[in-house]
């Protein structure tokens, strides 16, 4: 049988709303994933931390807290610096379609915003990983 | 009713379940079952049957009067309608400020304070945990100098303010009567909220700092210090908006809110208060989302629970113990980013629901708000949401008008009971806290947030827009934007408040501070003397990490 896909759920930024989070870990758990979720009030330091210690193949991070432009590039050149290249990282929450674009440029894979079917992430992870 | 009465609609009824089984034989029903937005089984038809039970009197009873289930006035909104209050602020005290004073002007009648995220987690717009957050999701106080500027031209005894501000709510509230002793308004002609609400921190909304313990220690400080001080303070606004978002059902909402709620009234019989001391200004917050009349009866069902809490559990004497007064927010989880427009229509239903339901005060959400913060013209629309509601559907003019509706008193019951049934296993816990320890209402509201987003995918919940009647559309512009400036123009603020303040007054207040936090006094006094020292947020907050160390949350998925 095929290794499953590990996957680093992670909040970033002081904002406390996991739903999102914890029902995208729960899906891509049910999806047949292995998924550790950090809990809230991570630093970018502490979530490639741990990715690294993981040695997950994803990060997921959710944040609704407005700090996506600053945090998210941060997280995604912190891993590259790891030698985490190849690590597929992608991000949801309430996050402006204009943001998108500056963040996509800066190496976030994806964006998923409020309405985004479980199923959508689920694909989009199995279709992306670097295996 | 009596029992010949009853027979003669329990024959009717097996008539019209025969011919109803044979029309949808031939036209089915549009679902096998019905539910609720929350997932509760809803009948065809409810009948006096389903309120057989109740006592006119006991039950449902008389507006003003225990158990309150139709309201906590007499004449409810034909005296003085709801409280609009919009939450509000972003960016910087004097930005603030300025939207305050337009909420104001456009006939909103009392102010509520949003601050940003390291404001409400105790720490200063330099520290580096504040990175990217600065003014980002409220307004960014630091210092008293900000709160100066926050209410500048606002008269403390004209208005009322509501502040959502937990962990460091004594903080906060020190400044604001700060404030108020510059503009010479004395402590008792203060009215207003703070949150306060640290266990629903814990189980949903995530802006905690301290432990349990010394969390409820300060929030039984305040309610001692305001019974004397500031009487006129509500001094807790136990909230169920956030549980409730975090995925919760309704019946969830209510048990594990008012759960929460005897938790804080034991902490403070434990301290020594007397309930009629403080009970009377408890308060409380919840949501109101799209289904309609299940909210409706949701907030009926949680005043009489309260109530019967109150009087019976607690022995409170005083009516106004028994009073449950709420604030209320509808649903920003129930916004979409799929075309906004139709927000509007949601926000509309859900203050519906919260005035037919009684609430004292209302948010509404604004249509944007699944994308951003709002704009000054989507808050305005979602103002006039609630004017249109006061003025001119009529529902505000007589007291709780769909009381006696056999569906609505059926679900005031269902749900009182199933909150009740959440209460009795939390109490076999040994309370909130211990429950809250222990994951099981992080993962009771967990389950019921996912059972609804796969019912979502599965296509049995129908979001308009989001999974049926999408339709393509360019991405929307003229969002809220909150510039990265503001963080460095709060850093060069703190720097000259440092350079200009007496850093020895300051050093003398914390050290002071810290060892009321050590001992058992009461710490308001003291917290009040450090901010008028323009000792900062963060550095208030610092000394209480040290002394009484931070909460770790667990990790429940």
């Amino acid at each position: 049988m095929e290794k499953p896909i590990r996957v680093l759920v992670a909040k970033p930024g002081l904002d406390g709303h996991d739903r999102g989070a914890k029902v995208i870990a729960r899906a891509l758990r049910d999806a047949g994933m292995e998924v550790i979720y950090t809990g809230l009030r991570q630093t970018p330091e502490q979530i490639v931390a741990a990715a690294i210690q993981e040695d997950v193949e994803v990060v997921a991070v959710s944040i609704l807290s407005g700090a996506h432009a600053t945090l998210l590039p941060k997280i995604r050149d912190l891993l590259n610096e790891e030698g985490a290249q190849d690590m597929l990282f992608v991000a949801g929450g309430v996050i402006p379609d204009e943001d998108i674009t500056f963040l996509k440029e800066k190496g976030i894979a994806a964006v998923f915003t409020p309405g985004t079917a479980t199923t959508e992430v689920v694909s989009f992870i199995q279709e992306n990983v670097k295996k | 009713m009596d029992e010949k009465q009853r027979q003669v609609i329990r024959t009717a009824l097996e008539k019209y379940e025969e011919d109803i089984k044979r029309t949808i034989t031939r036209f089915p029903e549009r679902k096998n079952v019905f539910y609720t937005a929350s997932k509760a089984e809803v009948n065809r038809l409810y009948t006096p049957l389903d309120m057989q039970e109740l006592d006119p009197l006991e039950d449902i009873g008389i507006p003003g009067s225990y158990p309150f289930t139709r309201g906590v006035q007499p004449n409810m909104y034909r005296g003085r309608l709801w409280t609009m209050r919009m939450y509000a602020g972003f960016a910087t005290a004097e930005e603030s400020n300025k939207r305050y004073k337009f909420l104001l002007e456009q006939g909103q009648s009392g102010l509520s304070v949003a601050f940003d995220l390291p404001t409400q987690i105790g720490y200063d717009s330099d520290h580096t945990l504040a990175e990217g957050e600065v003014g980002k999701v409220g307004v960014a106080i630091d210092s008293l100098k900000d709160m100066e500027t926050l209410f500048d031209g606002i008269p403390l005894d004209k208005v009322s303010t509501s502040m959502t501000i937990n962990a460091p709510a004594s903080i906060l509230l020190a400044m604001y009567i700060a404030v108020g002793e510059k503009q010479g308004v004395s402590k008792d002609k203060l009215r207003g909220t703070i949150q306060n609400d640290i266990l629903k921190e814990y189980i949903a909304r995530g802006t905690y700092i301290f432990p349990t313990a010394p969390s409820m220690r300060l929030i039984t400080d305040i309610f001692a210090y305001c019974s004397k001080e500031v009487p006129s303070w509500n001094t807790i606004s136990i909230s169920g908006y956030h549980i409730r978002e975090a995925g919760s059902t309704a019946s969830q909402e209510v048990g594990f809110t008012l759960a929460d709620g005897i938790a804080y009234v034991e902490a403070a019989l434990e301290a020594g208060l007397d309930i009629d001391s403080f009970a009377p200004r408890l308060s409380f917050f919840f949501n109101a989302h799209n289904d309609l009349l299940e909210e409706v009866a949701k907030f009926r069902a949680a005043r009489r629970l309260w109530a019967r809490i109150m009087k019976e559990r607690f022995g409170a004497k005083n009516p106004k113990s028994m009073m449950m007064k709420f604030h209320t927010q509808t649903g920003g989880s129930t916004l979409t980013a799929q075309q906004t427009e139709n927000n509007i229509v949601r926000v509309a239903i859900q203050t519906l629901a919260a005035v037919l339901g009684g609430t004292q005060s209302l948010h509404t959400n604004s249509k944007d708000e699944a994308l951003a913060l709002p704009t000054e013209e989507s808050v305005q629309t979602a103002l006039r949401t609630q004017q249109i509601v006061a003025y001119e559907s009529g529902v505000a003019n007589t007291v709780d008008p769909l009381a006696g509706s056999y569906y609505i008193e059926a679900k005031t019951t269902e749900i009182e009971n199933e909150a009740m049934d959440y209460i009795r296993r939390i109490d076999d816990m040994g309370g909130a806290p211990r429950a809250i320890d222990a994951g099981f209402i992080q993962r009771e509201i967990m389950d019921a947030a996912y059972r609804y987003q796969i019912d979502i995918e599965k296509g049995e919940n129908i979001v308009v827009g989001v999974n049926k009647y999408q339709v393509e559309e360019p991405s929307p512009s003229g969002l809220l934007r909150v510039d990265l400036s503001v963080g460095e123009s709060q850093k060069e603020k703190l720097r000259i408040l440092r350079a200009e303040r007496d850093n020895e007054a300051v050093a003398a207040a914390l050290e002071k501070l810290r060892l009321t936090c050590e001992g058992s006094e009461n710490v308001m006094p003291v917290v009040i003397e450090a901010v008028k020292t323009y000792a900062t947020l963060g550095e208030i907050a610092d000394v209480m990490r040290d002394v009484f160390g931070e909460y770790q949350q667990s990790v429940i998925i």
